[in-house]
C-alpha cells in the first residue's frame, strides 16, 4: 500500500523529544525515590539492620499450635493430646551435626529412621530453626540428657504434646493416625502455617479434618546472643489452638462391633439413615496408632505392611467384595418397579437354571431346589434360580440403571478421604475395559451379585440405609457439620411407597420368618425389636457351576472359603440403623456376619438413643 | 512500499570513530558505547552472582554460558535492518498471540504456573517473544500514518495490549504480563498519545482496582497484602522482604566486603541469586556499589533513548525508545521490591539475576536498538 499522508518528519521528531524528555524526567524522579529509599535503609537505619544482621541477632521462632480434640457422639474422648518430650537441634548452633548425634546417641537412643527423617527435615528447614531429632523421650532418657546438656550446646529438650489414642487399635480406620510430617504433606499445605508442626494427619478423620484440627501457627520474635540463647522476646503472637471435633461415632457401638468381628478380618459400617451419621466404622485387623506417633521402627512397619492380613487396608472404605445375595432386594424391588411380569408369577425352582440352547446349568445355592418360588419366597430363602430368571426379563440395562441409582459402582462420598467405589458393570463397561460383547450367562449372574460386580462395606451400608428410608438416603458423615443439615442423595426410583412393601416384607421375613435365612437372630423376648435384613456369601475361589461332585465347603482351606455378607436395618417400621457385615473367609452369610449385626444392632438400640 | 522519508540530516555526525575497533564495530553493526556498558553490568553480576550463590562456580560458569548465548543473540538481531524488522512486526506479534493462546491450551505446567510450551528439543516461554513484538507492532502501527496517533490507532494500540496482557496474566504471569503492556504503553506514549487519555485511564484503572484484584489468584493477593504489611506473616510471604531488608541496611556506605556478606552468606535470604540478588550487591557492596550500580543502568537507558532520538523514522524511533524505557522499568521494579518500595512481583534485575530465558529476550532488545543506531549510514549513502 503506498503511503498516501504526507508526514512533516520534524514535528515528529520534535514530538518524540518532548515525550523522550518527559520520560526521562519520570525516569529520574523514580531513581531518586529508589535511592532516598536505599539512603533510608543503608545510611539512616544502618545501625538497627547491622544490629539485627550480627552480634545479636533477631530470631522468628514458630509456635506451634495445640491439635483439636476428637471426641465420639457422647463427648469420649477418642484423641487427646499429652505432655512428651522432643529432643530437637538448631542447626546455625552446631557446628559439627554428625559428630553431636554421634554423642547424643550415648545417652539416647537414635534409630534409624529418627536419623533418615532429621536429615531430610535438616535440608528443608532454615539453618535457625529447631529440627527434632527423636519424640517420645522417656524420663530416663530426659534427665539423663539434661544432666549432660551443657555438653550440648545448640541440642534442647522442648517439652510438647503428643497424639495420644486411649482406645489403641479401636476404630482406627475411623479416627485416623499421626505420625512425623513429611515432604509430601507439606506439599499439601502452606509450608509456613507448618512451621513447627511436628507431626501430620496421615489417615482416617486426622487427615480429612487436617485443616480444622491443626490451628494456626504462632510466633514470637527473640533477641539472642551470638550462641542462640534468648535474650528477650520482643514480640508475641500467641498460636491458635486447632477446633475440637465431634464426631457421629458412638464409640460403645465400634467396640460392639470391633469385639463382634473378633479375630476375623473384615469390615462393618453402621450408619444412622436418619441423616446419615455414620456410628461404627470397622476394619479389622486394625494396627495401634499410637505406636505411629512416637515414630514407628522399620522393622515392625515392615511387619505391619507385609502382614497378609493387611491391617493397615482400610477394608470398610477399600475393600471391594463381590455382594453376593445382598444385591437380591434391590433387583426384587426393581422387579416391582418396572412392571415385570415375573414380579406377579411363580417360578418353579429345580436347584439348576438353563439357558435355552445352552448345555450349561446355572446352579441354585440348594441343591435340592426351593420349589414354587415367587418373589417374596425368593427373597426370604435367597432363592438364585428366581433371580436368574427375574435378570433375564429385566436385562443387563436395566438392572445397571437401578442398582447404580441403589447405589453400586459408586461412591458415598462420606467425608473421608480414599474411599473406592465398587464396580457395576454394564455393557458399555465391558466394552471399554475387555473390549467385548456381554453375554447372557453374565447378566445371570450378576443377578446373584457376582460375576464383575463389586461392592465396599460402606456402599453396602448406604444401600441398607436407602432402603432404611424407603428411597433416599443423606451423604454419610462422621464429622456431622453444627450449622448444615444433612445432605440428601438423589432418591431411588421407586418413589411410590407400595412399591417398597413387598420387598422390605420379604427382608423381614428373612429374620422374622419361619423359612428366613437369618431366622437364628431374629430378636425374641423383652426389648426384642424387629430387623429387616438381607444375607449374602460371595464366592472366592469358583466352583464350576455344572460340577455334580459335592463339595463339602467348610473344608476348603480358609483362604478360599466364601466371604459371608449380611444387610440390615432396624426396627423395621422407624429405622435408627442401617448396617453391612463382611467377614472375609467367614463362610456363609447367615452363620457368620448375621450374628455379628445382630451385636451392632442391639447395642445402638438397647443404648436408647433418639 | 514505505518511503523511510525521515531523513534526518544529523544521522551522518553519528560516531566518527575511527581505526580497527571502530571499523570492526561498525561492520558488525554494534554500537561499541552500549555494548561496553552491557558488558561491564553483566561482568559485575557474575561477580555478584559468585558470592550470591555460595562461591558456586558451576552456578556462575552457567550463567556466564547465557550470557554469551544472549550476547550472540544482540550480535545477530543487529544484522537485521529496522526495514525488514517493520515487515516482520505484524506476523511476530501474531505468531506471538497464537503461541500464547498454544500455551493456555497445551502448555507445560512449570511451577504452578503454565509458562512454556514444549516444542520436543527447546521449551520457551512465548511471553518473551511479546516483550519484543508488543513494541514493535504498537510502533508498526502507529508508523503507518502522521503522528501524532489519532483516536481509531489508540483504540486499537489498546486493545491488542490488552488481549496480551490478559492472555500472559492467565498463564498466570502478572509479572511479565505489566512488563509486556508497559513497552506498548511507552511506544504509545512516545508516538504522542493524547494527555487527556492517558489521565483518563489512570482514573479508569484506579476504579478498575477492585475488579482486578478480585481475579486475582490467591498467592498474588498475599503479595499485595503482605508488600502492604510485611511484618503480618513473619515466617511465611513477609520473611523475603523483612530479610532482603536487612541485608540492605546492613551494608551500610561501603557494605561488607565481596563475599562478606553474613545475611546472604548465612543463607537468611532467600532466593538470593535470582530475583533478591540485588540485596546481595547491597549488603556487600553498601550505597556506593549501588549508587555505581544504578548510575551504569541510567547511562544505558539514556544511550538507549539517545539512539532512539537519532532513529532514522519513527518506527525506529518509537521501538528504541520503547526498549530503553522498558529496560527502565525491569531495573526499578526490582530494585524497588528487594528495598521494600514495590511488592513483590517476580522481575529479575536485568544482567544480573540467575536465569536464562529472560536475559536472551533483554539482550535481543538492546540487538535492535544497535540494528536502529546502525543502519542509517548504510541507507544514506
Amino acid at each position: 500500500m503506498a503511503k498516501t499522508w504526507l508526514t512533516n518528519p520534524q514535528a515528529e521528531r520534535a514530538l518524540f523529544l518532548g515525550r523522550a524528555l518527559f520520560a526521562v524526567v519520570v525516569v529520574l524522579v523514580l531513581t531518586g525515590g529508589l535511592v532516598a529509599q536505599l539512603v533510608a535503609l543503608q545510611v539512616g537505619q544502618h545501625a538497627h539492620y547491622a544490629t539485627l544482621s550480627d552480634g545479636n541477632r533477631m530470631r522468628i521462632e514458630p509456635l506451634a499450635p495445640t491439635r483439636g480434640l476428637i471426641f465420639d457422639r457422647n463427648g469420649v474422648l477418642l484423641a487427646g493430646n499429652e505432655p512428651s518430650f522432643t529432643l530437637e537441634i538448631v542447626p546455625e548452633q552446631v557446628t559439627d551435626i554428625p559428630a553431636t548425634l554421634a554423642a547424643l546417641g550415648e545417652l539416647i537412643e537414635i534409630r534409624e529412621q529418627d536419623l533418615a527423617r532429621f536429615n531430610r527435615q535438616l535440608l528443608r528447614q532454615r539453618r535457625f530453626h529447631a529440627v527434632p531429632v527423636r519424640f517420645q523421650l522417656s524420663d530416663e532418657e530426659a534427665s539423663a540428657f539434661a544432666v549432660n546438656r551443657h555438653l550440648f550446646p545448640g541440642v534442647d529438650i522442648r517439652a510438647t504434646l503428643a497424639r495420644r489414642y486411649p482406645f489403641g487399635a479401636i476404630g482406627v480406620h475411623a479416627i485416623g493416625y499421626m505420625s512425623a510430617i513429611s515432604e509430601a504433606d507439606l506439599a499439601q499445605v502452606d509450608a509456613a502455617r507448618y512451621s513447627g508442626t511436628t507431626h501430620y494427619g496421615k489417615s482416617g478423620v486426622e487427615l480429612a479434618y487436617e485443616s480444622v484440627l491443626h490451628g494456626a501457627v504462632g510466633f514470637r520474635q527473640v533477641e539472642t546472643n551470638v550462641q542462640g540463647r534468648v535474650l528477650r522476646v520482643v514480640e508475641y503472637s500467641p498460636p491458635t489452638p486447632g477446633n475440637d471435633l465431634h464426631l457421629t461415632l458412638d464409640i460403645e457401638v465400634q467396640l460392639a462391633a470391633e469385639r463382634a468381628l473378633g479375630d476375623r478380618a473384615g469390615a462393618i459400617v453402621a450408619l444412622d439413615p436418619r441423616n446419615g451419621d455414620v456410628l461404627a466404622l470397622v476394619s479389622r485387623p486394625g494396627f495401634d496408632p499410637n505406636a505411629f506417633v512416637d515414630g514407628i521402627d522399620a522393622t515392625a512397619y515392615g511387619a505391619l505392611e507385609r502382614n497378609p492380613r493387611r491391617p493397615l487396608f482400610n477394608r470398610a472404605l477399600r475393600g471391594r467384595y463381590p455382594p453376593g445375595s445382598t444385591v437380591k432386594p434391590v433387583l426384587a424391588l426393581a422387579a416391582d418397579a418396572f412392571r415385570t411380569e415375573l414380579a406377579r408369577r411363580s417360578v418353579w425352582c429345580e436347584g439348576y437354571f438353563q439357558l435355552p440352547g445352552i448345555d450349561r446349568r446355572f446352579r441354585d445355592w440348594r441343591r435340592e431346589g426351593h420349589g414354587r418360588v415367587d418373589l417374596h419366597r425368593a427373597v426370604v430363602e435367597s432363592c438364585d434360580v428366581y433371580f436368574y430368571e427375574l435378570s433375564l426379563e429385566l436385562g443387563i440395562d436395566r438392572m445397571h440403571e437401578f442398582l447404580t441409582a441403589a447405589g453400586f459402582g459408586v461412591r458415598t462420598g462420606i467425608d473421608l478421604k480414599g474411599e473406592l467405589a465398587g464396580l457395576m458393570p454394564s455393557r458399555e463397561w465391558k466394552r471399554n475395559t475387555m473390549n467385548q460383547g456381554w453375554f447372557h450367562g453374565e447378566t445371570l449372574i450378576v443377578g446373584i451379585g457376582q460375576g464383575y460386580m463389586l461392592s465396599t462395606p460402606m456402599q453396602l451400608a448406604q444401600t441398607a440405609a436407602l432402603f432404611a428410608n424407603r428411597g433416599h438416603a443423606y451423604r454419610p458423615r462422621i464429622v456431622a457439620p453444627i450449622d448444615a443439615a444433612p445432605e440428601r442423595v438423589a432418591p431411588l426410583i421407586p418413589e411410590r411407597v407400595g412399591d417398597w412393601r413387598r420387598t422390605i416384607q420379604g427382608m423381614t421375613d428373612v429374620v422374622h420368618g419361619a423359612a428366613g435365612t437369618a431366622r437364628a437372630i431374629a430378636p425374641r423376648g423383652e426389648g426384642a425389636y424387629t430387623i429387616a435384613g438381607k444375607t449374602g456369601t460371595a464366592q472366592v475361589f469358583t466352583l464350576a457351576q455344572d460340577d455334580d461332585r459335592s463339595v463339602d465347603r467348610p473344608q476348603l482351606p480358609e483362604h478360599l472359603r466364601d466371604h459371608a455378607l449380611f444387610i440390615a436395618f432396624a426396627p423395621v417400621e422407624s429405622p435408627r440403623i442401617a448396617i453391612a457385615v463382611i467377614v472375609e473367609h467367614g463362610g456363609g452369610g447367615s452363620d457368620i456376619a448375621a450374628p455379628v449385626a445382630r451385636t451392632v444392632l442391639d447395642a445402638w438400640i438397647k443404648r436408647g438413643q433418639p | 512500499m514505505i518511503e523511510f522519508a525521515d531523513r534526518n540530516p544529523r544521522f551522518r555526525d553519528g560516531e566518527g570513530s575511527t581505526g580497527m575497533l571502530g571499523r570492526l564495530l561498525r561492520a558488525l553493526h554494534v554500537d561499541g558505547v552500549l555494548l561496553a556498558a552491557l558488558v561491564l553490568v553483566a561482568g559485575v553480576g557474575l561477580v555478584a552472582l559468585y558470592s550470591a550463590s555460595g562461591e558456586n562456580m558451576a552456578m556462575v560458569l552457567r550463567q556466564a554460558t547465557r550470557l554469551a548465548i544472549a550476547f550472540g543473540a544482540l550480535l545477530v538481531v543487529a544484522q537485521i535492518p529496522p526495514r525488514v524488522l517493520y515487515r516482520a512486526a505484524p506476523w511476530l506479534f501474531w505468531l506471538g498471540i497464537l503461541l500464547l493462546g498454544a500455551v493456555l491450551a497445551a502448555g507445560d505446567v512449570g511451577k504452578g504456573a503454565q509458562r512454556w510450551l514444549d516444542l520436543g528439543i527447546i521449551r520457551f516461554q512465548p511471553s518473551e517473544i511479546m516483550k519484543l513484538a508488543m513494541p514493535m507492532m504498537v510502533a508498526w502501527l502507529a508508523f503507518s500514518r502522521p503522528l501524532p496517533v489519532d483516536l481509531g490507532r489508540v483504540a486499537i494500540c489498546g486493545a491488542l495490549i490488552a488481549l496480551t496482557a490478559v492472555l500472559i496474566a492467565a498463564q498466570p504471569d502478572l509479572g511479565t504480563a505489566l512488563l509486556v503492556a508497559a513497552a506498548g504503553f511507552f511506544a504509545l506514549f512516545l508516538a504522542g498519545l493524547r494527555w487527556r487519555i492517558m489521565i483518563g485511564l489512570a482514573v479508569l484503572g484506579t476504579a478498575l482496582t477492585p475488579v482486578l484484584w478480585h481475579f486475582m489468584h490467591g498467592y498474588q493477593r498475599q503479595r499485595v497484602l503482605m508488600f502492604l504489611n510485611p511484618e503480618q506473616d513473619p515466617l511465611g510471604a513477609g520473611y523475603h522482604i523483612i530479610q532482603s531488608k536487612i541485608a540492605i541496611g546492613s551494608g551500610g556506605l561501603f557494605g561488607k566486603g565481596w563475599l562478606n556478606g553474613t545475611q546472604s552468606q548465612l543463607e537468611f535470604l532467600p532466593e538470593r541469586s535470582t530475583d533478591f540478588i540485588f540485596a546481595v550487591f547491597a549488603e556487600e557492596f553498601g550505597l556506593l556499589g549501588l549508587l555505581a550500580l544504578l548510575a551504569t543502568y541510567l547511562f544505558i537507558i539514556g544511550r538507549g533513548l539517545w539512539i532512539a532520538a537519532n532513529a532514522q523514522d519513527t518506527f525506529g524511533r518509537l521501538l528504541g525508545g520503547s526498549l530503553a524505557l522498558t529496560f527502565f522499568v525491569y531495573v526499578f521494579v526490582n530494585a524497588g521490591m528487594v528495598s521494600g518500595l514495590l511488592p513483590v512481583v517476580g522481575v529479575p534485575l536485568p544482567l544480573f539475576s540467575y536465569g536464562g530465558t529472560a536475559m536472551v529476550t533483554l539482550l535481543a532488545g538492546f540487538g535492535i536498538l544497535m540494528s536502529i543506531h546502525t543502519h542509517r549510514k548504510l541507507i544514506s549513502y
